[in-house]
């Protein structure tokens, strides 16, 4: 398999530079995603303005991948109303969980297309995952449960 | 040059069909990953398939040929272990699925029979696989025990400054390892053995990774347990070994309830069978004892005290050469003392996975992560490491290989 259709140049970008990074206030919701293989972590906050997504802040230890896909959902999300961003996952999900075979729409995942390449290496997926699925645990969080502002 | 005094690593590595492999797209198997699972020889995987083939039937049950054939093979598997360890006896040589099964075995079964309670302690330490840690964290909470360990010195030595305090009229249990699978290192068992004994504790020893590399006489060694598990000394996996001195184990409780090691039922009750029956319910791993028979006499033949000089020049060999690489720390000890063939590193710039990922394009195969030691990896600030293995089959040209596809990662990710 070549390796270069997992370390496409965007993802080395972004794990070089990783865009919102660090923990901030405020937020409705925190948590934290282990992934128990490899021990990558993450911590991601959620800060909810009515149904926007005001912002994604994360703390996160681990490969370029498990780093790059955190800085490509938080360019992604942020801004997005949650049907929206929820929907932006699961397109995603798509994808990483496609061994390769799904096409991905570049209008709805942007610089999330260059994790295409993931699909391809299974023992992989878990990492591109890591941070979406700690999104999606924290959104539903701060939606079930919203703290007082 | 390749050839270790004892035998001829080319030769040898004729037994082995997997490391003739390319992958990759192309590039010849490197395996470094031996401290994982070893490789397996044909004459291993000969046997266990004449045993299916040919012999197969389950044991001490059976009244037919077959079955006699079935039992004479796995208890000659039992054989062959006692006599490869220095067991005094083949009675306390007790056959797991592996060896955290074999730890967790000795856990569940001194917490039985009362060997611990509140205010009694149990010492392990900070370099130990999870297997090591997490079954006497288990007992602890069981049994309202505490559990203390020893630390872990700069260089990736048992820090054994505290061991008079550590070790002390309160402790039950010394449960350590031999050689740790992460740092490499090779503890001084002698003196934590003489120490638990002068208290009055009993010592069991994690050799999942002595017993691959180092001649084992447990006869000498002098602890009450010592586990490993038959996967990383070219047998099969689904078999591990727990030795106990056979009085202790006598006067121990059955771990699981079940077929062969009882000595009759009733329904209100049962009396179990004499060690090491008492602590293998239901069928046993027979292909796998075959299997491992085969194993110790393949190491028997290359001699063990051949396997250890080999792994002790390879590993020499590999620390020279990583350690010429700028950017790249080696966790645990960088001389080539008292040391298994076990190297984790950390490269500037590049996490683990990736300088797996990038070392497994080039054919490579090492491993990367926490190696089942969270704790050890914290003690030095990591989260993880690539951790390159060897065994008897390894090559200098191999490490070279090796050694090239780290400055190939560091060129790749653009640092240094």
């Amino acid at each position: 398999m070549d390796v270069d259709a997992l370390y496409q140049e965007i993802i080395l970008d972004h794990y070089k530079n990783p865009h919102g990074a660090g923990l901030r206030e405020p937020h409705e919701a925190e948590v934290h995603h282990v992934n128990p293989t490899c021990g990558d972590e993450i911590t991601l906050r959620v800060h909810l303005d009515g149904d926007t997504v005001a912002d994604v802040s994360y703390d996160a230890e681990g490969c370029s991948i498990s780093q790059a896909s955190a800085s490509v959902l938080y360019d992604l999300l942020v801004g997005k109303s949650v049907p929206q961003g929820l929907a932006v996952l699961d397109a995603f999900s798509e994808v990483m969980h496609g061994r390769g075979q799904v096409e991905p729409d570049e209008e709805v995942l942007e610089d999330g297309i260059a994790f295409a390449g993931v699909a391809q290496f299974p023992a992989r997926v878990k990492c591109a995952l890591l941070s979406w699925m700690a999104w999606k645990d924290a959104v539903s969080q701060a939606v079930s449960d919203p703290k007082e502002q | 040059m390749t050839r270790t005094q004892g035998y001829d690593v080319e030769a040898i590595r004729k037994d082995f069909p997997v490391l003739a492999r390319s992958v990759a797209g192309g590039h010849p198997l490197v395996y470094l990953d031996s401290a994982n699972t070893s490789q397996k020889p044909r004459q291993v995987v000969e046997v266990i398939e004449r045993h299916y083939l040919e012999h197969n039937a389950n044991v001490a049950r059976a009244m037919h040929q077959l079955g006699a054939e079935a039992t004479a093979a796995f208890e000659g598997g039992r054989d062959k272990v006692a006599q490869f360890i220095g067991a005094p006896s083949r009675d306390e040589v007790i056959f797991t699925k592996n060896a955290s099964e074999a730890l967790n075995l000795v856990a569940r079964v001194l917490g039985d029979a009362g060997t611990v309670g509140p205010g009694d302690e149990i010492v392990i330490s900070q370099m130990e696989h999870h297997s090591n840690i997490v079954p006497w964290q288990l007992l602890a909470e069981r049994t309202g025990a505490t559990l203390r360990w020893f630390g872990v010195t700069d260089e990736g030595r048992l820090d054994l400054d505290d061991l008079d305090t550590l070790v002390n009229e309160r402790t039950k249990i010394v449960s350590l390892t031999w050689v740790s699978n992460m740092l490499g290192t090779i503890n001084p068992l002698d003196v934590v053995i003489a120490r638990a004994h002068q208290v009055g504790a009993l010592v069991a020893v994690d050799a999942s990774q002595a017993v691959p590399q180092i001649p084992v006489d447990v006869a000498s060694l002098g602890a009450d347990f010592v586990a490993f598990t038959g996967h990383k000394m070219v047998g099969p996996t689904g078999i591990g070994v727990l030795w106990g001195r056979y009085d202790l184990l006598a006067s121990l409780p059955p771990f699981l309830g079940g077929g062969e090691m009882i000595e009759t039922v009733t329904m209100e009750r049962s009396t179990f069978a004499a060690p090491p029956h008492r602590f293998e319910a239901g069928t046993p791993p027979i292909a796998q004892a075959a299997g491992l028979g085969a194993a110790v006499d393949y190491l028997s033949a290359l001699g063990m005290e051949n396997v250890a000089a080999h792994e002790q020049a390879i590993t020499a060999y590999a620390l020279e050469r990583l350690q010429e690489i700028d950017g790249l720390t080696i966790v645990g000890p960088r001389e080539p003392v008292d040391r298994g063939g076990a190297i984790s590193f950390a490269l500037d710039g590049v996490h683990p996975h990736d300088v797996a990922q990038l070392l497994d394009s080039r054919g490579v195969a090492v491993r990367a992560g926490h190696h089942c030691a969270k704790p050890a990896h914290r003690r030095f600030g990591v989260q993880s490491t690539t951790r390159a293995s060897f065994y008897l089959y390894t090559t200098e040209a191999e490490i070279d290989v090796l050694a090239e596809a780290i400055r190939h990662t560091q060129r790749y990710f653009k640092v240094n």
